[in-house]
């Protein structure tokens, strides 16, 4: 429904102190959704993340390892990542992000949220139009 | 069961991972003729100014040969083929048998005839060891020259313009980054590093090197004469398929392979830039040498060895260049073939940012970002997929593209299935 | 018509929308759901900053925000205090000064007349006459709503068994006493309908299409849905008709008595005019009256031309809006066939409605319960119909009180809503409802998960079953069907001689 919540819920849990006002207040710099939501015309809208394909065009893209599948989850090293914009060319989603940190930059994308069991963005949706599925 | 694979890079590698996927017993034979561990073979050029760590240029490192068990011959080359034998004789003059042998070569620089080319000074980049020589040169460089303005010319010319030497691009067509930018979007990254502070001359080539035992010039067939002590000669790749031609395997560009990655003899596959294989734009095999689809052979032909079922649906051109800043994406065509095809764009080539998408029968068959790139993989999405986009294209070349774009039926397969890629 | 400057009057607007500036994260979240544009975002300056005028007071951004840095507040500023003119007053003044249009509203009437539920109370067993236990004794909230026999006569067959001899009418079997009262597809969206229809299905009762026809989608549900026909006779077809459970002719409507209903063709979009069975964009006008029924014999013959379309297997309804003759009428009403009789209150919700006649026109649903219920007792046909009461009943006491006072179930229309997020804005009429309720924009309409609001409206259900069971055990009663007209077990307070003799019921004390 377009509302937005699920981007505010993973840049709170992306930040450093999760806490909301100060992910947005005072950290710098301010984390960076890794969703996106989609608007069209007559209504059509939807929420969309990574999808963590099987056989991902991103992961063959990478030109150095830095984006990996780790138990089924892609998930990028940014230590690693060398900024070259192969996975943002690859991905059939649109769902892999650049990311300025401290002046450098990096690919940035969904990671499930580790630790919890469904994923934030998922938690918050008031109109349960996100469901997490294992498959 | 034994696997042989010559080539330690993308396809090599990534057949290992698909190799062990099934096949947790068989043994793995690996030979490269380099004496590294898998690295990333697009950032040598940065090597060249430290535009990015040694660490990050590691594709593989140790724990990967080791928790895969191969056995890794580093710095052996294969020298042939016995396909009666099977097995593979190599620089050592060791044999090794096969059960299932991958030919994932690569490709070598090609360097043409040229007067006074045996100069010392005179490099390709193909190599981390060819970046090496270069870079351990760079100090006392006063100028280079870079022949061939396609993508492995710019980015080197790139790496030796940041590493401080004055770098000059001399290119015979009439525009640099032939294969993956069209004119305009040429010009565009050629105004902006001409601004920046590089020579760029198109339309003309090297005739002759002048110099004593080193390069001390080169003539351009112009007649233009540009002093140098460096001459990097980048003008094309052509796979390294010697040993598959000897060994009577089909080739052709590349060693042609059918859709499971096997040569000619169904015990041999081959993946990677050495390989022929189809193109779903051009609707044509070919050799598409770009580290992606490296990948996505070395896995397929990994897997078919192995014994598993995976086939290549086709890929095509796809690439992601930033030069000196300017980051540029495009997939598929960049030019259109003949008057069926749409072509739309955006030209605000003075603020360095240009789109260009090619359109026939209501599908895509190229996309060109330049300056905003973001996004960009839907386009890829939708050629690779085939998808039709009805509505109003014009939305294309304004922000970031979104998959709203795209029919809802297409959307709703892709948003609410399994998704394999 | 013209349009007079409104700027004048922007500023004594109904709401305020009161921002912690320093809390606001600029997610943008209240930005995105208002639709009336309320909370909007000044780029240049980078904030969040309020329209208030805009705001409708329904509080959807409120319930949104992650950081809750937003409070609705009425608009504190004040006109000078004077009895007579109220700033209600006032501001409809300028309203229709400024378009000199008729004062438009929804839901039911919102002034402060006297309420009835809210001055009777229950009474309850002690020592002599013991309290049942709900947890431990079978309570019986089964109802049927339909015609009764005046007796019953039994036949003893050729084999010698006992057979029932008196033919039974249609009746609706419902497992609670509470169905959803008319809403129609177009006024509310189809996602609310597919919500209600699954309820009632899940909990066994029924929903009403309202006279905004039946959606194909929905047919599946036919067996739990009371379909209506009104003055527009809108999506009426044989199909129409034998996909439900009853039909119900609508007469009126407690929100806007003696007047007829107007669907903007705006609002006419493909679903609706299929379902409606009218063009596109065109404007659905349902008459003030039906235009072959000015009689109780033309009423007659609606209602068995409905039996004789559905071969009498369906029971017949007839809603009205409760008037001062309410009584006499439904005494018509009951004489002209129908199978039960729906009154709906002056409280009654509804999608739009002018102000003046929401707010102006009807009676309490309470005294027209109760005058019905005496009127067909005293006649002896009572039996004959079954009575439900609609018109603001907003929880299960109300469902007691007026089962108590006579009638037989209860519709619910407005609390169905509030159960799935309404806040009583009272903006349904404008198309845009934040809740994804009264809209069929589909940007809107999507806020409402068919599968969340199902769970909520159940969840209304069985809660206001508990309590009415828990309600009748403490009276002693184990059956709603004991209940039903009992009134007895209802007191007054503060209520004077007359009404109380409408009502039926003792003073407090006696
Ligand atoms: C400077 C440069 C920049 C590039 N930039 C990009 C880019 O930005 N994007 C992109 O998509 N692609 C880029 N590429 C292309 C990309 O690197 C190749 O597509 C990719 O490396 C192909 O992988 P491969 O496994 O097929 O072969 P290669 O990476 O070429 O590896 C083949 C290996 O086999 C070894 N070998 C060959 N013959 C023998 C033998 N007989 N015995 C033993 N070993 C042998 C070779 O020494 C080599 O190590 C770039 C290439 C270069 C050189």
């Amino acid at each position: 429904m377009g509302c937005g919540l699920c981007l505010v819920a993973c840049v709170v849990e992306h930040s450093k102190t999760k806490d909301i006002l100060m992910a947005y207040k005072q950290e710098t710099p301010r984390p960076t959704p890794r969703n996106v939501v989609e608007e069209g015309e007559e209504g059509a809208c939807f929420s969309l993340q990574c999808r963590h394909c099987q056989e991902p065009d991103c992961v063959d893209a990478c030109v150095n390892g830095a984006l990996y599948i780790d138990n089924g989850v892609i998930k990028v090293n940014k230590d690693h990542c060398v900024a070259c914009w192969m996975c943002v060319m690859a991905c059939p989603y649109g769902c892999i992000y650049r990311e300025e940190r401290e002046g450098s930059w990096n690919s940035n994308k969904c990671d499930l949220c580790p630790g919890r069991d469904v994923p934030a963005c998922v938690e918050i949706c008031p109109n349960r139009a996100l469901v997490y599925e294992e498959r | 069961m034994r696997y042989v694979i010559i080539g330690n890079s993308a396809a090599g590698v990534h057949a290992v991972e698909e190799i062990r996927k099934r096949d947790g017993e068989g043994e793995i034979v690996m030979f490269s003729r380099e004496p590294y561990l898998a690295y990333s073979r697009p950032l040598i050029t940065e090597f060249l100014f430290d535009g990015v760590p040694v660490r990050k240029m590691s594709y593989r490192d140790a724990s990967f040969y080791r928790d895969n068990r191969v056995d890794l011959r580093l710095g052996v080359e294969v020298v042939e083929i016995d396909r009666e034998k099977k097995e593979v004789l190599d620089s050592r003059g060791e044999r090794t048998p096969y059960d299932k042998l991958l030919i994932a070569t690569g490709g070598t620089p090609f360097v043409p005839p040229i007067k006074g080319g045996d100069r010392g000074g005179i490099f390709t980049m193909m190599t981390w060891d060819s970046a090496k020589a270069v870079k351990e040169r760079l100090p006392k460089t006063k100028r280079a020259v870079v022949l061939g303005g396609g993508l492995i010319g710019m980015k080197t010319a790139e790496g030796i313009y940041e590493a401080g030497v004055p770098t000059t691009v001399v290119e015979l067509a009439p525009q640099i980054l032939g294969r993956i930018l069209d004119r305009r979007g040429a010009e565009i990254f050629q105004d902006y590093l001409e601004k920046k502070g590089m020579e760029i001359i198109t339309g003309d080539t090297v005739e002759e090197v002048v110099g004593e035992s080193e390069v001390e010039a080169v003539r351009l067939r112009s007649g233009r004469v540009l002093e140098c002590d460096l001459l990097i000669v980048a003008i094309g790749v052509v796979p390294n398929m010697d040993l598959a031609k000897k060994a009577g395997l089909q080739v052709n560009r590349g060693i042609v392979v059918n859709e499971r990655m096997q040569t000619s003899d169904p015990d041999i596959y081959a993946a990677g830039d050495v390989a022929e294989a189809f193109d779903i734009v051009v609707k044509e095999k070919r050799v598409n040498a770009i580290w992606p689809v490296a990948n996505r052979q070395g896995r397929i032909a990994g897997a078919n060895m192995a014994g598993g079922e995976k086939v290549f649906t086709g890929e095509f051109p796809k690439n992601s260049l930033k030069l000196l800043g300017l980051e540029m994406i495009s997939m598929g065509l960049v030019d259109s073939p003949d008057d069926s095809c749409q072509v739309i764009t955006r030209d605000e080539g003075e603020r360095y940012v240009y789109r260009k998408f090619i359109f026939k029968d209501g599908h895509v068959l190229g996309g060109i970002f330049v300056g905003e790139i973001d996004k960009a993989g839907i386009v890829t999405g939708m050629i690779k997929n085939g998808v039709r986009m009805n509505g109003n294209r014009e939305r294309l070349l304004y922000g970031p593209p979104q998959l709203i774009y795209l029919d809802e039926e297409y959307r709703e397969e892709k948003l609410t299935r399994p998704v394999v890629s | 018509m013209v349009m007079s400057s409104s700027l004048w009057t922007d500023n004594f607007h109904d709401f305020y929308v009161d921002r912690e500036q320093e809390r606001c994260i600029q997610c943008l979240v209240c930005v995105r759901q208002c639709p009336y544009e309320a909370n909007v975002y000044r780029e240049a300056a980078g904030v969040v900053d309020s329209v208030h005028k805009n705001c409708t007071g329904c509080h959807r951004c409120e319930s949104l925000c992650p950081t809750r840095c937003i409070t609705i507040r009425t608009n504190p500023s004040e006109f000078r205090p004077h009895a007579n003119w109220q700033p209600r007053e006032i501001k409809n003044i300028y309203k229709q000064a400024r378009t000199g249009g008729v004062l438009l509203t929804s839901t039911g009437c919102e002034l402060p007349y006297p309420n009835y539920f809210d001055r009777i109370l229950i009474d309850a067993c002690q020592v002599t006459n013991p309290s049942i236990d709900p947890l431990r004794e079978p309570m019986e909230l089964r109802t049927y709503i339909g015609r009764k026999p005046e007796k019953l006569e039994f036949e003893r067959t050729e084999t010698g068994e006992v057979r029932l001899k008196t033919e039974i009418a249609p009746q609706l079997k419902c497992e609670v006493p509470i169905l959803f009262s008319a809403m129609s597809y177009g006024a509310v969206n189809l996602n609310f309908c597919e919500a209600l229809a699954m309820t009632a299905k899940e909990v066994g009762t029924y929903w009403n299409t309202g006279e905004g026809g039946l959606h194909r989608k929905l047919y599946p549900y036919g067996d739990h849905t009371i379909v209506q026909c009104a003055s527009g006779r809108f999506g009426v077809s044989k199909t129409y008709l034998g996909t439900s459970a009853a039909i119900e002719i609508k007469i009126g409507q407690g929100a806007k008595p003696g007047i007829g209903g107007h669907l903007p063709g705006e609002k006419v979009n493909r679903d609706i005019s299929e379902t409606r069975m009218i063009p596109v964009g065109s404007d659905a006008i349902s008459p003030a009256p039906h235009h072959d029924i000015y009689s109780i014999e033309d009423l007659r013959q609606l209602i068995f031309a409905l039996k004789e379309a559905t071969d009498y297997e369906k029971p017949v309804f007839v809603k009205i809006a409760a008037v001062h003759n309410s009584a006499a009428i439904a005494s018509g009403i009951a004489r002209a066939g129908a199978d039960a009789i729906v009154i709906d209150g002056f409280r009654g919700g509804t999608g739009a409605t002018p102000l003046m006649i929401r707010d102006n026109v009807g009676i309490p649903i309470e005294l027209a319960i109760a005058a019905v219920d005496d009127l067909l007792r005293a006649q002896g046909i009572r039996n004959e119909v079954s009575l439900i009461a609609a018109g603001g009943i907003r929880n299960s006491a109300d469902v007691v009180k007026i089962i108590a006072l006579g009638a037989d179930a209860v519709y619910i229309g407005t609390a169905a809503k509030i159960a799935v997020g309404c806040t009583v804005c009272q903006r349904c009429y404008t198309g845009k409802c934040p809740w994804g309720i009264t809209t069929n924009d589909p940007r809107l309409a999507k806020r409402l998960n068919v599968e969340i609001a199902a769970e909520q409206l159940t969840n209304l259900i069985h809660g206001w079953a508990h309590e009415i069971k828990e309600m009748m055990g403490l009276m002693g009663i184990n059956a709603i069907e004991s209940l039903r007209g009992n009134r007895e077990r209802l007191r007054g307070v503060g209520l004077t001689d007359r009404e109380l003799n409408i009502l039926g019921i003792k003073h407090a004390g006696e």
